[in-house]
């Protein structure tokens, strides 16, 4: 099959720009060796919105982060997807901690970011928000900061992307990429592919996708280090401990621990930094959680981890000696465009990603935006609609009458719908990304033989084939009396 | 709005109890709201036997001890909503349902005995570190799997807890063909009962490590699957002792630590909670915080036998139908149950004296096992009863004389050892 | 020789002791402690419980011995009922399988479905 341009993986990055390409007249396909979109660093990081104060003046960070702070909330809302401009804060105290956060202010103000201020004084500090340590008396407050669902927000650009005439090729692992004489060649695990352009937004494994076609002209070559992230997430009992994303003053490591309500209600605590080698070692450690835990203690106190409903871990693709994202079209390959190192502010970044992979492409074929384009705004929670949208849902279709997620109030017309998406789920924890089933108090331990068997029934799958997540994470073993 | 004398939120053990005994009491309008296809609720997956010795002097299996109360519940008019979860209650007993078949109700009850049972601790609870893979299920989950479904979730399985769902779950998988490795407790003791030690893993040789837990979860290198499970031992503090470790190849981990009463629907009608049951906090006829709204079964407090639920969602059965014919009682004076520190809860958590009060029977737990102690009924006087043994797991019923409760303006309960002289 | 026990029989679970010559039964609550450590010694019966295919239905129904099956029986028992696939109706604690490998025990059903 033949494309104007494949995207190599279907995170964040990838579906910001197979959104934007999707307005053109353009042959488009994105390819990821998961079974779903926003499978690896995109469904698990802190879902942050930032405002754009901590990237160095004239990076692409600076500049996509500040831009996309404004366009992410524009967006967000079109697509239906959870954002709260609930705003950040830096804390700190003032004896030590006044310079540095200062030098945040001013860079904020240098990269144009809105709503900045200084909140000088305890007592200021402790009426925005009641938990904080005690001795917190200086703090940067950004109001334009957001929190999001990063797999949401990811979801609704690919839906998007895809009603718009792209193709997504999914379970699809690119195995070799061969320049050809117009464009490149590219094999996977399952089809070969044509096109003239590659982004490369293979995040963790950006490097190795390079590679790939690199051959052994390896002068080019950059090297992913994965930083892993460990996180709390807490019941919402706890979502109101603050207001604010409360993040701790900045290090050579990364942003800190921060505590952060959740677009769903939930209370997220992390994460830790560790330079690690596998680029899929996603567990927990007693040593990273502890770290976690301890360090929360820093900026908020009268957090009740017994609330805590899962742990979860992000891996961040970092490339060493690089501060900015690696945003850069191939010298020795040209129309292979890396966007590798993506890390934070990479979620908040992403949607002006979109616009500079147009920027790649302009000149160098034609661009005719499409006359149609339209947005696929996400489906409503039903728990969310109005009184007399759900009688009016009712009334066409019972399933939205039976609840099979009970923590989170998920009905089966929910899930039944998420099936049938655009990209439709293809796992438990598909359906889970899509609707919030199992994402509660019990973790799936009601839902998930239900959702189980929806997914079995639907699509007809062998029972050794319906998945928790990823391909091959099967779920029930064997059949206890033998049988179909 | 609909208007009903009494709804039951739960049509499981608890629910079928209360609604049943407010029915023998004279109340007609009553509701069940279940929220599966069927009643009976977790008993339907809960096979074996060991259930009805007390309520029917005999043995019987989950499915059987909800049969019987089925029928008793058939013969009658109690209404039953199936395919419906009550998603909101308001202090002035209104709730919202959604309902399969009738779509979003409003209805109000003059009284609500609120019987939703409890749910089971997860991975995230107690923060088990490790691989995050397919393969790790509450013991619950795979209970479900595995008798309603009849799919085995594990070929070679560790089981994390001792308490008696991982012990029942133990034999269940052995019999079904799996291979149980380990069971693994933290505490220097089993959370289970001796019976099901016995039938349930030294039948089948299935090694109790006791003072263990488990460190670190792998993942096979698709990271699909659980592929081993760390476990070691630890010291008082349940911290785990380096060099201690044992590998153990397996590919599922089944939890069997712990159950939660599910109280987001009585928080929402803005019933207090006790911090230690997680239960709600109730008085001697098992009425909440809030006026008409009555609590049973493992929504209360989490039981050990199903026939405790019963006795107890009987009670509450029976007290909600006397409020829906006399309306509030005329209380004296409420005296708060004090415990001490051997004690974990103690439920009812308060008494209200009133002109018919009589005995009540309170229920609750030690903190640790204790041998060859005294229970002290502290009133007017004081009352001692000896016993040979106490553990956390079996929960101690006593009953505190009317004479007790109406002399003394305060009564008191505390556990202690006997000291050898 | 002297044997330490745990009844079975009931949660209280009895820790009893039985003179393995004598037969003599102590530290039991109930009668049935002495009769279990008296079979115990003998011929250890278990109670199985598990569950059964039915035909043109997704879910399995819950099934028991009705009395205790000789403890070496347990696994043979559930060759047996593994390849077993009943019809509906079932009643409510019918019989399923008949005296199981002879050993006087039925195998019976305890859930109803029509």
């Amino acid at each position: 099959m033949k494309y104007d341009v494949i995207i190599i993986g279907a995170g964040i990055t990838g579906n910001s720009i197979a959104f934007e390409l999707s307005k053109y007249k353009l042959k488009v396909a994105v390819i990821d060796k998961e079974n779903d979109v926003a499978n690896a660093t995109t469904k698990a990081n802190s879902g942050i919105i930032h405002g754009g104060y901590d990237p160095i003046k004239n990076t692409y960070m600076a500049r996509c982060n500040v831009i996309g702070n404004r366009k992410t909330r524009e967006l967000a809302k079109k697509l239906n997807v959870h954002i709260k401009n609930i705003g950040s804060l830096v804390v700190g105290r003032k004896d030590k901690d006044k310079e540095k956060i200062d030098e945040l202010y001013e860079r904020g103000i240098t990269n144009g970011v809105p709503g900045l201020s200084i909140i000088d004084g305890k007592e200021q500090i402790h009426l925005l928000e009641k938990n904080l340590q005690d001795d917190i008396d200086y703090a940067l407050l950004c109001t334009s900061a957001c929190i999001i669902s990063p797999w949401e927000y990811a979801l609704a650009l690919a839906y998007t992307a895809k009603v718009n005439g792209t193709d997504f090729f999914l379970d699809e692992e690119v195995t070799d990429i061969d320049k050809t004489e117009s464009g490149f060649r590219i094999k996977t695990s399952k089809n070969e592919y044509q096109s003239d352009f590659i982004f490369n937004c293979a995040g963790l494994y950006a490097d190795k996708i390079f590679d790939l076609a690199l051959k052994d002209a390896k002068e080019e070559s950059f090297k992913i280090t994965p930083v892993k992230g460990e996180y709390y997430l807490l019941d919402k009992d706890q979502g109101d401990i603050v207001s604010h994303v409360i993040f701790q003053i900045p290090s050579e490591k990364g942003k800190g621990v921060l505590v952060s309500p959740t677009v769903h209600g939930n209370l997220i605590i992390g994460p830790d930094a560790l330079e690690i080698e596998d680029k899929d070692d996603v567990s927990n450690t007693y040593s990273g959680l502890s770290f976690v835990k301890e360090s929360s203690k820093q900026s908020v106190k009268n957090i009740n981890f017994a609330s805590n409903i899962r742990n979860f871990t992000g891996i961040r693709a970092t490339i060493k000696g690089c501060d900015d994202f690696y945003i850069k079209e191939s010298k020795t390959l040209p129309r292979f465009i890396n966007f590798a190192g993506i890390k934070s502010p990479g979620l908040s970044s992403a949607i002006e990603f979109g616009t500079i992979a147009v920027s790649f492409i302009r000149g160098r074929k034609r661009l005719d935006k499409k006359k149609h384009f339209t947005l696929y705004p996400l489906p409503t929670f039903f728990k969310d609609l109005k009184e007399s949208e759900k009688i009016k849902l009712l009334k066409k279709d019972p399933d939205y009458g039976e609840v099979i997620c009970r923590c989170e109030t998920v009905t089966l017309g929910e899930i039944k719908k998420a099936i049938d998406a655009p990209i439709g789920a293809r796992s438990i924890d598909g359906i889970k990304r899509r609707t919030n089933a199992g994402m509660g108090r019990c973790q799936g331990g009601f839902c998930s033989h239900k959702v189980f068997s929806i997914l079995k029934k639907k699509l007809n799958l062998p029972f050794d084939e319906v998945y928790q997540d990823k391909t091959g994470s099967q779920i029930v073993l064997f059949k206890t009396k033998g049988g179909k | 709005m609909k208007e009903h004398s009494l709804i039951v939120v739960g049509g499981g053990p608890a629910g079928l109890a209360a609604a049943f005994s407010a029915y023998q009491e004279g109340v007609k309008d009553i509701l069940i709201i279940e929220r599966d296809d069927k009643l009976g609720g977790i008993l339907n997956q809960c096979i074996h036997n060991g259930f009805g010795l007390h309520r029917f002097k005999e043995e019987l299996t989950g499915p059987e001890y909800a049969y019987r109360y089925e029928q008793l519940v058939k013969n009658t008019d109690i209404k039953v909503l199936l395919n419906s979860m009550v998603i909101n209650i308001s202090e002035n007993r209104e709730m919202t349902v959604l309902s399969r078949d009738e779509g979003l109700l409003s209805l109000k009850g003059k009284a609500i005995v609120l019987a939703m049972g409890c749910r089971e601790r997860t991975r995230g609870a107690i923060s088990i570190p490790g691989d995050r893979v397919a393969g790790i299920f509450t013991a619950g989950t795979a209970q479900r799997y595995m008798n309603i479904s009849g799919y085995s979730v594990g070929k070679n399985v560790v089981i994390l807890g001792s308490g008696d769902i991982g012990l029942i779950m133990a034999r269940r998988m052995t019999l079904e063909g799996s291979k149980v490795l380990a069971v693994v407790e933290l505490c220097p003791y089993s959370n289970g009962l001796n019976r099901n030690i016995v039938q349930c893993l030294n039948d089948f040789d299935i090694p109790l490590y006791l003072k263990h837990t488990i460190t670190d979860i792998k993942a096979d290198e698709r990271h699909c699957r659980v592929k081993e499970v760390t476990i070691a031992k630890v010291d008082d503090n349940n911290q785990p002792i380096k060099g201690s470790e044992i590998h153990i190849a397996c590919d599922t981990v089944l939890l069997s630590v712990g159950l939660i009463p599910e109280n987001e629907l009585s928080k929402k009608a803005g019933v207090d909670l006790d911090k230690k049951t997680k239960g709600p906090i109730v008085d001697d006829t098992l009425q909440t915080s809030i006026e008409g709204i009555f609590a049973c079964g493992n929504v209360l407090q989490v039981h050990d036998l199903v026939d405790n639920v019963s006795q107890e969602a009987q009670k509450a059965g029976k007290n909600a139908a006397r409020y829906i014919k006399e309306g509030k009682r005329k209380i004296d004076r409420t005296v708060k149950l004090e415990f001490n520190d051997n004690i974990s809860y103690i439920c009812p958590q308060i008494i209200n004296v009133t002109d018919s009060t009589d005995d009540i029977d309170v229920f609750f737990r030690v903190k640790k096992p204790i041998e060859n102690c005294f229970i002290e009924i502290k009133s007017s006087t004081a009352r001692r009863i000896k016993k040979i043994k106490l553990i956390p797991s079996e929960m101690e019923k006593i009953t505190i004389k009317k004479d007790e409760i109406i002399t003394s303006p305060s009564l008191s309960i505390s556990v202690e050892a006997i000291q050898d002289d | 020789m002297i044997k330490e026990l745990i009844c079975i029989n009931c949660p209280r679970g009895c820790q009893v002791k039985i003179d393995t010559d004598t037969k003599e039964v102590t530290g039991n609550y109930c009668k049935r402690g002495e009769e279990y450590a008296i079979t115990e010694i003998t011929c250890p019966k278990r109670t199985l419980t598990t569950s059964m295919r039915v035909e043109d239905e997704d879910t399995l129904i819950s099934v028991r011995t009705d009395k205790p099956l000789p403890k070496e029986l347990l696994f043979k028992a559930m060759e047996i009922i593994n390849k077993t696939v009943i019809k509906k109706p079932v009643k409510m604690n019918q019989i399923l399988i008949e005296n199981i490998l002879d050993s006087g025990v039925n195998i019976i059903s305890t859930k109803e479905m029509k």
